[in-house]
């Protein structure tokens, strides 16, 4: 418990490196994100090449967002965390920075391998096997680093952003084993280990705790640090914490089967799936009421302060998303909803709205601390992205919502004779002008995300990287 | 229970299912009372990094009777629907069963505005501009993805206004080929015909029959060969409508016109698929729908 005697410093190499990958990644991805949705708002742009066809390049965004935008922020945040919650320095230096050069290694792999067309077929997990295996090694010496640090913690408890980020690294782990598991048939070719309605299952199991696990669990640990901290207030309520994080862990793992609603998979299954999935409405708020009452007492301080802005923001997307997959999960609503751009809204609302706004408080926050200065070097950049985001994400769901709700209900309307009212090809163009503004919203969002890496780029070139003491003092704890 | 090889996994699900809410329960209400409520506003003593601290405040009662309700709601979910691998459901729903009501009701509602048709001899439906209405909608429904809004189809896709039928025009053939649909197959007949030489000379022959560009005397050398394909499309290369065999001779090529696309089809042959509608129409929609096809070819009949 002491360590009063040995000064040391806090390894904040690789955070560095994940933080400023975080929102270069973030540009690429999210500009991805809009070539494909003016593809869709115009078809021409596909150019009529292979690897510029939205069927190639939309795995490229959401992989470019999710698992390098975002990945790279959670490893960056996780590693800053659990060295300043536990008191100490990363364990395993080396397999640190391993898990630094590693996981950019797979990120570029995606990057060339998708356009090329080699995918598994499984969404969100395309990557072929090798790639597979690369990231199994880098995910194991990420959870040695991360658990390691745990247990060289000079602090009696465990932080509960830590039970966050352990979760999530843990189930993220068997998710990638399990859904990955393929036989292999040539390098860069392999086949599913499961058949039929089966590897349909595994798949959703796999989609919906990634929504779970990686950009839930993981952005919440995310936010138990940094928003107490940007607030400079206590956190609300530690039962709290308890409650809705074993909640979270419990029903998240049964929510997947929801995706299939109406399919061939057994009745049961889709059963079990919509209960666990209204279930997880309270444990979700749960986290949502930690984050905004930790808040109260310093809401003054929202009106000066872009940083905690983006973080209160996240929390209400958070909120407003978690609200919307149970209700969406229920079979009645999911008839309607279900294979219409409400979907893509409702991943938009929590991936945009949530993750985006809390990785971007949350960088906006290191990025000066991990190079020697008290601020970033715009604090003006940081109002205007603010706005263009905020503005971005509400126009591309509030598109997404008329868009989806419109097509469900054009899909559904019946004339008397029991024919349909309109063609498929009327409710398209229906979709049309929403997909305009999808676009115009999202060319806003990476307008914002620009600024910010033009922003962290002049922070960076100002400051100088500088070696972070570890309080010599033990906190009582 | 037959979605598993073992009887274990059933019993497997339910005990995580169940025992999953009542651990969810169990956790809030433990963590409530294990607390004293005069702890709102105390802290719980932990910091971290120098200046996190932890309150201890009570949950907001109104999240843990949301938790509490949800829990409610899911435990009589599964009571009354199939979500328990061991038990069905107090309801004995299923979404089959559901499906086949929802059918079964919709066809009870559209048959009296079809009842009056049906009676009809498809020429005089094709003149009734109500039925041709809703023709119209179950083609654009149905048809229209292959056929075109048009009924002009496109390559593999038939032409449904030009006369050149396959299996035949008449209403009674039309009403056949919806309810049952067809499937077209000519076997591949470069080994019947002979030298890759001679299948060209074939070609320029069937070129020939409709006038088309072609060398003559190759196509007198390919008439001779031409036997092999006449036992389906006919000495005279019109076709037979009973087996579905094209008419050779009208310059109509539903799978691509010219000496190349001959050549293929009788160096490969051709499978080519309608899918039956008659598991989703009813046989008095496909009886409006045939009289609605059968007019695009003699509008002139219905004026």
């Amino acid at each position: 418990m002491s360590n009063n005697n040995v000064e040391t410093f806090y390894d904040d190499y690789v955070i560095r490196g994940f933080t400023v990958m975080a929102v270069v990644w973030g540009v690429v991805g999210m500009l991805m994100g809009v070539i494909i949705a003016a593809q869709l708002a115009f078809p021409e742009l596909n150019l009529g090449l292979s690897w510029t066809s939205f069927g190639r390049l939309r795995p490229l965004h959401t992989n470019a967002v999710i698992f390098a935008f975002g990945g790279c922020a959670l490893f960056a945040t996780s590693y800053y965390v659990v060295q300043r919650t536990s008191q100490t320095k990363l364990a395993f230096p080396l397999l640190a920075r391993y898990t630094f050069w590693g996981y950019q290694a797979v990120i570029v792999a995606a990057a060339i391998s998708l356009p090329l067309g080699y995918t598994q077929g499984k969404e969100y997990a395309e990557l072929e096997w090798p790639i597979d295996l690369l990231l199994l090694v880098v995910w194991v010496m990420y959870a040695l680093v991360f658990f390691g640090t745990i247990a060289n913690r000079k602090i009696k408890h465990i932080y509960v952003a830590n039970w966050f980020y352990g979760a999530f690294i843990i189930v993220v782990a068997l998710l990638h084993i399990v859904n990955s598991a393929a036989i292999p048939a040539e390098w860069m070719k392999s086949y599913s280990a499961y058949a039929g309605v089966q590897d349909a299952m595994v798949q959703w199991w796999y989609g919906h705790n990634a929504v779970g696990f990686f950009l839930t669990a993981g952005f919440l640990g995310m936010m138990y640090y940094f928003v107490p901290k940007q607030a400079e207030r206590p956190v609300y309520s530690y039962r709290l914490s308890i409650v809705h994080f074993w909640g979270l862990i419990f029903t998240y793992m049964w929510a997947g089967s929801h995706h299939l609603h109406y399919t061939a998979l057994p009745d049961w299954t889709q059963s079990v799936g919509m209960v666990l999935s209204l279930i997880l409405l309270a444990p979700s708020w749960g986290g949502m009421i930690n984050g905004m009452m930790t808040m109260s007492g310093a809401w003054h301080k929202l009106r000066d302060d872009p940083i905690l802005r983006f973080l209160i923001v996240s929390l209400s997307f958070y909120g407003m998303s978690t609200f919307e997959g149970p209700m969406m999960a229920i079979k009645t609503v999911n008839a309607l909803s279900h294979y219409t751009d409400w979907t893509v809204g409702h991943v938009h609302s929590g991936a945009l709205g949530w993750v985006g706004f809390v990785s971007m408080g949350s960088i906006y926050f290191l990025v000066p601390r991990l190079y020697g200065l008290k601020q970033m070097y715009s604090k003006k950049a940081i109002e205007l992205h603010f706005w263009l985001a905020t503005i971005g994400v509400v126009l591309y769901i509030t598109a997404m919502w008329i868009s989806g709700v419109t097509a469900g209900l054009m899909w559904r309307a019946i004339n008397d004779d029991g024919t349909l009212t309109y063609t498929f090809v009327e409710s398209v163009k229906a979709m049309h002008p929403f997909y305009v503004i999808r676009m115009i919203g999202g060319l806003m969002y990476v307008s914002g995300m620009m600024i910010m890496l033009w922003n962290v780029l002049k922070t960076v070139q100002a400051g100088q990287a500088t070696l972070a003491r570890i309080p010599s003092t033990v906190a009582h704890a | 229970m037959s979605d598993f090889t073992s009887d274990f996994w059933p019993f497997f699900i339910t005990a995580i299912v169940i025992g999953g809410i009542v651990f969810c329960m169990l956790v809030l209400f433990l963590t409530s009372k294990s607390h004293d409520p005069a702890h709102t506003g105390k802290s719980t003593g932990h910091v971290y990094d120098e200046d996190i601290v932890e309150m201890n405040n009570p949950m907001p009662r109104w999240w843990m009777w949301m938790f509490i309700i949800t829990c409610i709601f899911g435990v009589a979910y599964l009571f009354l629907y199939p979500g328990l691998v061991i038990y069905d459901g107090k309801l004995g729903w299923t979404q089959v069963k559901q499906y086949e009501q929802e059918v079964k009701e919709s066809n009870e509602r559209i048959a009296p505005i079809y009842a009056k048709f049906t009676s009809m001899k498809p020429e005089d439906v094709a003149k009734d501009a109500k039925a041709m209405a809703i023709g119209e909608r179950l083609f654009m429904n149905n048809c229209s993805q292959c056929h075109g809004s048009d009924a002009h189809g496109s390559r593999g896709f038939p032409n449904l206004t030009d006369n050149d039928w396959l299996y035949g025009g008449a209403p009674e053939t039309i009403k056949e080929t919806i309810t049952n649909g067809r499937h077209g197959m000519m076997p591949a007949m470069a080994s019947a015909i002979g030298s890759a030489d001679d299948v060209k000379n074939v070609a320029h022959y069937v070129l020939s029959l409709s006038n088309g560009q072609h060398d003559t005397s190759r196509a007198a050398l390919g008439k001779e060969k031409f036997t092999a394909c006449a036992a389906c499309h006919g000495v005279d290369g019109k076709g037979n409508q009973a087996i579905g065999a094209p008419n050779l001779s009208d310059d109509i090529w539903l799978h691509g016109a010219g000496e190349a696309a001959i050549i293929d089809r009788i160096n490969n042959g051709k499978s080519n698929q309608m899918p039956a509608q008659g598991s989703r129409l009813t046989p008095e929609q496909i009886h409006v729908l045939a009289s609605y096809v059968w007019r695009f070819s003699n509008a002139g009949l219905t004026q």
